[in-house]
Parts: C-alpha cells; sequence; structure tokens
C-alpha cells in the first residue's frame, strides 16, 4: 500500500504494493485521518509510493500524514452546529429570520430565506426550528428527530405547530405576563427594584418556562429574546433588504439599525 | 449499471453517530478491496461551502454512508452541490446497523432511502 498526500487535506490510500499494511491497520489509519480533519480516499490502484512507510504504526503515520498537511491533532474546537434549510418544506414564510437573534439568516436577491452567517449559530440552540411551522429547519447533531433531519411526520408537524406557540408565548404572551408582575412586584416593592433584579426575574422566569416545556433552548437565548417590537423591526428590516436586492439598488442600511 | 462510488462521511465533529457502528462500516469498506472516499464531516464541508461537495455529487450512481437522507441531502444543496434524486442513496449510520449499512452501500443495485 502507498499513502499519496495529494493536496493539503486528502490522502491517497492505495492498495498492494509490498509495504501493505493490514486491513486492521488500514482501517485504523483511515479512521485516525479523519479525526484529525483529513480526507481519506482508498483506490485500489497500486500507483506510485510517495511516502516511506518505514515500520511506523498506524498512529505514528497518521501523525506524520497530518503534520504534512497542516492538520492538528483533532479537528478545530468548532462543532458544526447551523441550520439546514429543507426548501422542499420551507413556505418562505421569514419566522426564522425574525425570530434569530444571531442573524445566521439572510434574504437571497429573489427573497428567498437562506442561512448566511452560519458560524453566528449559537451552539445547542434550536430555536428557530422550534418555531418554524412546517418543521423545515434541520440541526443534523441534533440528538432528536424531526430536527436532526429525520423524515416529517404528520404527527411531528401537529407537534411542532403546538411548539411554534412559543413564539406567541416568547413574543407575547411571557412578556405581558413579565409586564404585569413587573408592575405589580413595582407597586409592592418599588423601593427595593432595580433594572438588574427586573433582568434576573426575567432570566428566572424565562428559564422557568422552559424548563417546564422542554424545549432545549439555551436559557442564555430565552432570556436575550427581543421584544415583540424588535422582532418585527427585524423582519420589515429584511423585507426591505431583499426588496432592495431585487431591485438592484443598495440595502437601506437605516433600516438595519433596529 | 456502474459500479456506484462510495461516499462515508466519519462525523467527527459530533458523537450522534455510534463509535461502534462508524468503526465497523470503515473496517468494512477498507477490507471490501473497494474505491471509496471517506471525509471527516458532512456537516462542516457544507458549512464551509467546500467545493469538494459538488466533485462527489458529481459521482454517480453514488451510495452514501452517513445519516438521515432528509439531512445530507439538504447539506449538499446548501453548499451548491445538488444530489442526484435517482442515482444517490443514503443510509443512516444513526439508526441503521453496520451490517446494514456495509450491504447497502457495497451492493450494486440497493434499495436504501433515496435522497429525495
Amino acid at each position: 500500500m502507498s499513502l499519496v498526500p495529494a493536496s493539503r487535506a486528502l490522502v491517497v490510500l492505495r492498495g498492494g504494493g509490498e509495504a501493505s499494511l493490514g486491513g486492521g491497520e488500514r482501517a485504523r489509519l483511515a479512521q485516525l485521518l479523519l479525526e484529525r480533519g483529513l480526507e481519506v480516499a482508498c483506490r485500489r490502484d497500486e500507483g506510485v509510493v510517495a511516502a516511506d512507510l518505514g515500520s511506523d504504526a498506524p498512529e505514528a503515520l497518521a501523525a506524520r500524514l497530518a503534520d504534512g498537511a497542516g492538520a492538528g491533532a483533532a479537528p478545530a474546537a468548532w462543532k458544526p452546529w447551523f441550520p439546514v434549510i429543507d426548501y422542499s418544506r420551507c413556505t418562505n414564510c421569514m419566522q426564522c429570520l425574525s425570530f434569530c437573534l444571531f442573524d445566521v439568516y439572510g434574504v437571497s436577491g429573489d427573497r428567498k430565506i437562506q442561512v448566511q452567517n452560519q458560524s453566528n449559530c449559537k451552539t445547542e440552540c434550536p430555536a428557530c426550528s422550534r418555531v418554524c411551522p412546517e418543521v423545515a429547519i434541520m440541526f443534523p447533531k441534533y440528538r432528536h428527530g424531526p430536527i436532526n433531519g429525520e423524515e416529517v411526520h404528520t404527527d411531528d408537524v401537529r407537534r411542532e405547530a403546538m411548539k411554534v406557540d412559543i413564539s406567541a408565548l416568547l413574543g407575547g404572551d411571557i412578556y405581558s405576563m413579565l409586564r404585569d408582575r413587573s408592575v405589580k412586584a413595582k407597586s409592592r416593592f418599588s423601593k427595593e427594584r432595580d433594572d438588574d433584579r427586573a433582568l434576573k426575574e426575567r432570566q428566572n422566569c424565562l428559564v422557568a418556562l422552559k424548563a417546564s416545556r422542554d424545549l432545549d433552548i439555551p436559557a442564555e437565548v430565552l432570556a436575550a429574546l427581543p421584544s415583540p417590537k424588535e422582532i418585527q423591526a427585524k423582519a420589515e428590516a429584511a423585507r426591505l433588504r431583499a426588496q432592495t436586492l431585487t431591485e438592484g439598488a443598495a440595502p437601506p442600511r437605516d433600516a438595519e439599525q433596529d | 449499471m456502474s459500479a456506484p462510488r462510495i461516499l462515508y462521511c466519519h462525523c467527527a465533529f459530533a458523537k450522534v453517530v455510534p463509535a461502534e457502528v462508524k468503526s465497523a462500516v470503515l473496517a468494512g469498506l477498507t477490507g471490501a478491496n473497494v474505491e471509496f472516499d471517506a471525509v471527516p464531516d458532512l456537516c462542516e464541508m457544507s458549512a464551509r461551502n467546500d467545493p469538494r461537495l459538488r466533485d462527489l455529487a458529481a459521482q454517480q450512481p453514488l451510495h452514501v454512508a452517513a445519516c438521515f437522507p432528509r439531512a445530507v441531502k439538504w447539506l449538499f444543496a446548501a453548499a451548491g452541490a445538488d444530489l442526484a434524486p435517482d442515482a444517490t442513496r443514503v443510509w443512516n449510520m444513526r439508526t441503521e446497523s453496520a451490517d446494514a449499512v456495509l450491504n447497502g452501500v457495497l451492493a450494486r443495485t440497493a434499495g436504501a432511502e433515496s435522497a429525495q
């Protein structure tokens, strides 16, 4: 077997040759290379020996090849956590764009929702998929279906549609409830209240809401949700941006400053 | 019908695919005297818009050992690499046994879920 570092991140394992690794070692080498972030291509032709196999074990070979390719000992710490849109289900309603706190979503020139800033996505937060009424947003690294990419069944749509209510809860009822609580508390404890306490109360309330509904949405995301007014402004800014792009003019920067 | 090209995803950036299934499938492929391409993580490649995905999608027929077919299809699409629905079959290492995945991807004609 020969080893040909074909490019920075690809190792070709060719079959045959006098220096062949055993089947188990070959598999082990491939696994180690993949875990270091290198692509592996297994080919049957013998090709030209481009690497001196020596008597290295798979671990040493993998380390040597990874070093040669500029790869580290393990993939980068970033977890590929970002939404993937199933356009066969998406109705372009823009709820995800309106709801996402981190500007992961954008709109294409033809006014189509798209994922534009994957790396902005909050790891382990599937909130946008929770508010998608069509179950069109996947997080392939998520634990449970259908968010992980499982086929969507009628029951899933019904269940997710119920969870869409969190949009109303978080954008409407919950704020009303918090405001009510805040007003009542203010009248009773006006001398003790300050902004920090109000924020803490809001966070506690949202965390309790999260726990009771098993939404899998990080507490800090819930606690940082924008107000309904801010959500509407954001959606309007996105709509204007899409319209401007379609018409070929410069995007209205002021509209994005919400 | 020509022999299908085989693509294996190691899902290296997360632990959602059982390690024993990944190891067994990879060992089965390397021991089967077949040509195949193995990538560290299709999600990571999709996030980077890796042009290599377009090369891989162009290989037809294509048998993929990865995760849920719906996720695989749209991961490729997100990177501008549309999988041919009639020429692509995906086996799911999150839910299927290693034997089932290997039997599928190594078969010249197979009955796994189509990526559509």
